[in-house]
């Protein structure tokens, strides 16, 4: 028996110790060298609820708030957690059906992902909220309200500036790292996108504690680690918001853009851009149904033409052709042209000029109070083919440069997303065009704002400010300052560097081009614009333009551009405003610049004033062009539809009466178009049997027709 | 002994009640860190028998009486009362096939007044006093196959009962006093045929079975040359490999799988293969096509057959090194894990006061078994050996394995952690059989039959 005794105890003993050092060594695998399950455990344990922060509210240039918050609740749902709803009672509430309830979370599912919350109703109405709210019980796991605050604008002013704030998307996610989180709202337009960062504040984390049934059953660590939320930081603009609600007036029912600049500052006081619409069209639960309508449009209200439109400049353009030549001393003052009507030295005679005789361009300041297109033509090429830099090429390339130094052909830089920058061709680009063949008259319509020149209005505003500033500028912007600002918000910094780009012209010289402009105001073409007791300097133009339907180039009616600053002896503003096929400057641009200088000046109107901005406003001046568009976008669609889904219904209202229907045999027909077709039995016209390609659908006369009567009115 | 002690003191091993007493400590505590509702007072609710710490806390307070008894009474009555002993437990055992309750999965529980009574659980008691009776028998020959097989059966037929009344991490306790076998002279060949058998068994849940068919062939080739070779060249040398390998083969290719399609449940199948991380073959689902179908359909995705362990997991991972405190931690306090007041009790160590928790636990454990084999090893009379013996191989598979299952070594079996876990029978027990070990270590001079 003793033989085993002892050796067989330490054996056993052996195996015991085997077993606990492999117990042990799990153990320090599991919790001292791997850190997975102390996440899981919270994952399990810890609900992170987002408080999120007010958003930053935005003044006017008076402390004035254009745009603050009001607090609305979303209903969110995390479709891996659904649990226990009374779904008929949510639906009652919600006043939707189960097959809505259900696509709702399938697109939930989609759109986030099973596990991560996505809003199931966004923005409930205060009494649904309120009804949901008593009956929380009711909604069982997965749902939950989450407050949200919403934008809100007491002027209902600045649409196209101020911009929208949505849902993020999947690439906003990626991009910012992370840092954005699905059902967060973020800035997407204008200045609710650009000063993002501090407009959005900080979001605050709540740390609840749910249990294994997925309750939230107490405040995790009695809420020592929650932060609480940082309200965003208001921010401080030059914009007027009265100033602007006139303009948004004027401007309705007319398409183009006004942009009214303190040259001082560079700060934007007014911005408007037509067709225009009220913000809060894109807030809240009017989004989705407003954005869809936009889009579809074709005058484009979502376009802030101020920024994005491209003007050919026209004679708005002279004044600034003039600097340049003045600046490299290649004219004074006294210069003058001989115009007889046209301009005949590069032999064809173009351009044409309105006036033609008397010495309407005897001097600068005649030149630009008549507006002489030979002038200007003519001191284009004196720079363009100035002997200093050899060859039109080089010149060429010096006058661009003053374009860009004036804002022209870049992009300013103004706080707003996606900003276009005009057009100042490049010496490549003739070179290309003219396979390198040309010389100051193949292109010397850009001494009058015209062969390939664009502008948008914000840099034709910006160019009148470096008039009134006689030769220098602050980049446009709209944000005069962040509210507890500190050294890190850098951005700003842009928008407060001098920009001096004419250094050599002297201020008699300005005064000069300052004088022409006032005499357009006083005695011109814009003597509509005259204020009793202010100097307004301005300058209209009227360029010609045209438009491509079908690929036929049709001419349009002319953009009516006019810009100006006031007063003269002091600028406080300067302001260009361009109507898009109104016609002449004066007509349609003018008035609207001069009542909005008016306010701005006056901080009133006068009553006559008053009287005729009222009827100013109710103009139509939507170009009619517009309504062919429309028809074509609208039936090209219809047919894209119909081609799809073979429902005819998709195209019945873009035939002309009488023309025939599509035919039951010529299309499988679904059951709405036998509906269709029987209540509509009479085909007046059985020679033609319904059509074979798009072309037909567009329907060629009703278009002539259109067409016709587009020019009738025009 | 240099000190005099007299009466009910004499000679008790003291390092012994220390660690008991400082184990029950630990597992009140544990308990009252799962099941301590926030804002009840402590002191009162702890003599309420209102709540599980409390009730755990009488228990302690009955098994502490009972205990005291025991050191009392004269241990030549354990002796002389062992065969009895086990007579009674086979016969409770029998008694639960007409009047076992019916509780979640299991028929081996009797409801007696308000306490269930695992008549299954008892019987280790009685089969460690039995089997220590057995072998110390004075005309004990243990080399004899004979006398192997009668412990065996002794050991096993509990077992077997058990697993008639569908309670087979018990069972499998009583494969644990082979150990006791082993130290009273078992050949080594059984314990290590014992672990071949098993590392075959769980290379078939690992490899492919073809695959582990084939390098089972393989080896035995390479051994059959070799003891060919080596035996110069008589064939006859090659035949227990032969035998080896045909008994492998066997086992692999029809013993585990009956087992795994007749004899088991499905939802131990499936534990098994959750353990070792791998899905359940279809032969086995088609075997067990009804519960299968069961399963499927009534248990979630998300909450399938690992859910404890993974969760449990979590919990002890979540732990750290120093642990979240005690009621602070998210998984035990907001019953993720089930069952973590009885079977699944380390898990809350684990949590609450980390790695240096848990291995202070083991570490007690561990001294716990140590002392008892060295009592054992000082024991004048062979049944004093075997039975303490007994009593560490009881403890030893208990700790073990439920600790496994805790972490994921071992598949779940619902078997206790001793002095830890909440439960009237499994304390009572644990602690009797602990008793009745001091009991007879205070008479280690007296010779014993």
């Amino acid at each position: 028996m003793s033989v085993f005794t002892q050796s067989r105890s330490y054996i056993i003993r052996i195996i015991f110790a085997i077993a606990f050092v492999i117990i042990l060594v799990r153990l320090f695998s599991l919790q001292v060298v791997s850190s997975k399950y102390e996440r899981l455990a919270q994952e399990n344990a810890i609900f992170k609820k987002i408080v999120y922060p007010a958003r930053g509210v935005i003044y006017d240039r008076k402390g004035k708030a254009i745009v603050t918050n009001t607090q609305m609740t979303d209903l969110m749902v995390v479709p891996s957690e659904i649990k226990g709803v009374d779904t008929a009672y949510l639906c009652r509430l919600l006043e939707i059906d189960t097959t809505e309830f259900k696509s709702r979370v399938v697109t939930a599912i989609l759109k986030n992902g099973r596990s991560r919350p996505s809003a199931f109703e966004s923005l409930l109405s205060p009494e649904k909220h309120a009804r949901l709210e008593e009956n929380s019980w009711r909604l069982g796991n997965g749902f939950y309200l989450q407050d949200r605050p919403v934008r809100n604008f007491p002027f209902n002013v600045g649409a196209h500036f101020v911009g929208y704030i949505g849902e993020v998307d999947s690439t906003i996610i990626s991009r910012s790292e992370g840092f954005y989180q699905m059902g967060d709202y973020v800035g997407r337009s204008g200045l609710e996108s650009n000063y993002e960062s501090v407009l959005m504040g900080k979001r605050g984390v709540q740390y609840w504690i749910k249990n294994h049934l997925n309750r939230l059953v107490g405040q995790f660590e009695n809420g020592e680690l929650d932060e609480a939320p940082e309200a965003g930081r208001g921010l401080r603009t030059h914009v007027d918001a009265e100033l602007q609600q006139l303009a948004e007036k004027l401007m309705q029912n007319k398409v183009g853009a006004v942009v009214a600049i303190e040259p001082k500052t560079g700060g934007i006081i007014s911005m408007v851009s037509g067709p225009n619409f009220s913000p809060d069209q894109l807030t809240g639960s009017n989004f989705k149904k407003t954005y869809s309508k936009f889009v579809l449009d074709v005058s484009g209200p979502l376009l802030n033409r101020a920024i994005k439109g491209q003007y050919p400049p026209g004679s708005t353009f002279k004044p600034l052709g003039a600097l340049v030549a003045l600046d490299e001393g290649l004219i004074t003052p006294n210069f003058g042209y001989p115009c007889g009507g046209r301009y005949y030295a590069c032999g064809h005679g173009k351009p044409a000029c309105t006036h033609s005789g008397g010495g309407h361009a005897a001097n600068l300041r005649l030149a630009i109070a008549n507006s002489c297109n030979s002038y200007f033509a003519h001191v284009y090429r004196m720079a363009a083919d100035n002997p200093k830099y050899g060859g039109v090429k080089n010149g060429y390339q010096k006058w661009k440069e003053y374009m860009n130094a004036f804002g022209l052909g870049i992009k300013l830089g103004v706080d707003l997303p996606s900003e276009d920058k005009g057009n100042i061709p490049d010496t490549a680009a003739y070179n290309k065009e003219y396979r390198n063949v040309w010389n100051s008259c193949t292109n010397l319509t850009l001494g009058i704002g015209q062969d390939r020149m664009t502008a948008t209005p914000l840099q034709l505003a910006n160019a009148m400010c470096i008039i009134a500033n006689k030769g220098y500028f602050y980049v446009p912007h709209f944000v005069k300052s962040i509210d507890n600002e500190t050294a890190e918000d850098t951005m700003l910094k842009p928008y407060r560097t001098r920009h001096n780009v004419l250094t050599s012209i002297s201020d008699e010289t300005f005064e000069v081009v300052m004088a022409g402009m006032q005499d357009v105001v006083e005695h011109g073409t814009a003597t509509g614009a005259r204020i009793p007791g202010i100097n307004i300097c301005a300058k209209t133009g009227t360029a010609q333009n045209f438009t491509f339907v079908r690929g036929k180039r049709i001419e349009l009616n002319e953009n009516s551009m006019f810009v100006a600053f006031a007063p003269r002896e002091n600028p406080k503003i300067a302001i260009a405003v361009v109507v898009e096929n109104a016609g002449y400057g004066s007509t349609a641009a003018g008035p609207i610049a001069s009542l909005m200088i008016e306010k701005y000046l006056n901080d009133t109107l006068s009553t006559a004033s008053a009287k005729k901005a009222d009827e100013f406003s109710k103009k139509n001046l939507m170009p009619s062009i517009l309504a062919v568009k429309q028809f074509i976008a609208d039936s090209t669609r219809a047919w894209y539809y119909y081609n799809l889904t073979k429902d005819s219904s998709y195209i019945q209202k873009f035939f002309r009466r009488g023309q025939s229907q599509p035919k039951k045999d010529t299309v499988k027909p679904k059951t709405s178009v036998v509906k269709s077709d029987t209540q509509k039995p009479q085909q007046r016209d059985p020679g033609q049997t319904g059509f074979r390609n798009r072309e037909v659908l567009w329907d060629p006369t009703r278009q002539e027709k259109l067409f016709k009567k587009w020019r009738d009115i025009a | 002994m240099s000190r005099k002690e007299t009466g009910f003191s004499k000679g008790i091993d003291w390092s012994l009640v220390w660690i008991y007493l400082l184990l029950v400590f630990i597992g009140i505590t544990a308990i009252f860190g799962v099941t301590y509702t926030e804002g009840d007072p402590i002191v009162s609710s702890f003599f309420s028998f209102k709540n599980d710490y409390s009730k755990q806390f009488y228990f302690f307070i009955i098994a502490a009486f009972l205990g005291i008894i025991i050191l009392l009474t004269d241990s030549k009555f354990f002796t002389a009362t062992a065969n009895l002993w086990y007579a009674v437990g086979i016969v409770l055992l029998l008694l639960v096939f007409p009047f076992h309750s019916r509780i979640k999965g299991t028929e081996s529980i009797i409801k007696f007044g308000g306490f269930n009574f695992q008549p299954a659980d008892f019987c280790k008691l009685c089969v460690c006093l039995a089997l220590a009776k057995y072998l110390s028998l004075p005309n004990m020959d243990f080399s004899k196959t004979r006398s192997h097989l009668i412990a065996a059966g002794i050991a096993l037929l509990p077992a077997v009962m058990s697993i008639m009344q569908s309670e087979t991490g018990l069972a499998l306790v009583y494969f644990s006093f082979f150990i006791v076998m082993y130290r009273e002279g078992l050949p080594s060949t059984v314990p290590v045929v014992g672990f071949l058998v098993g590392a075959i068994a769980v290379c078939t849940l690992l490899i492919e079975r073809d695959m582990l068919l084939i390098v089972l062939t393989v080896i035995a080739g390479i051994a059959g040359f070799y003891m060919y070779q080596r035996n110069r060249r008589r064939i006859s040398a090659i035949f227990p490999v032969i035998f080896a390998w045909i008994m492998a083969m066997g086992l692999v290719g029809v013993g585990v799988p009956y087992v795994f399609k007749n004899v088991m449940k499905y939802y131990q199948v499936e534990r098994i293969y959750n353990t070792v991380g791998k899905e359940v073959p279809d032969d086995y689902k088609i075997a067990h096509k009804k519960e299968y179908a069961q399963t499927t359909a009534t248990v979630k995705k998300d909450e399938d057959g690992d859910y404890n362990v993974k969760q449990s997991k979590i919990a002890i991972g979540s732990g750290g090194v120093l642990g979240k405190g005690l009621l602070k931690g998210t998984q035990t306090r907001y019953d993720f894990v089930p069952e973590q007041r009885t079977d699944f009790i380390f898990c809350t160590i684990g949590e609450g006061f980390g790695f240096i928790g848990t291995s202070i636990v083991l570490l007690i454990f561990l001294l716990l078994l140590f002392r008892i084999i060295a009592i054992a090893e000082r024991q004048r009379s062979v049944f004093s050996r075997c039975y303490a013996y007994g009593v560490a191989a009881v403890f030893f598979f208990h700790i073990v394995i439920n600790i496994c299952m805790t972490i994921g070594l071992a598949p779940v079996i619902g078997i206790p952690l001793p002095f830890i876990s909440y439960g009237g029978t499994s304390l009572l027990t644990f602690s009797i059989l602990l008793a009745i070990l001091i009991r007879l270590d205070a008479d280690r001079q007296m010779v014993l039959r």
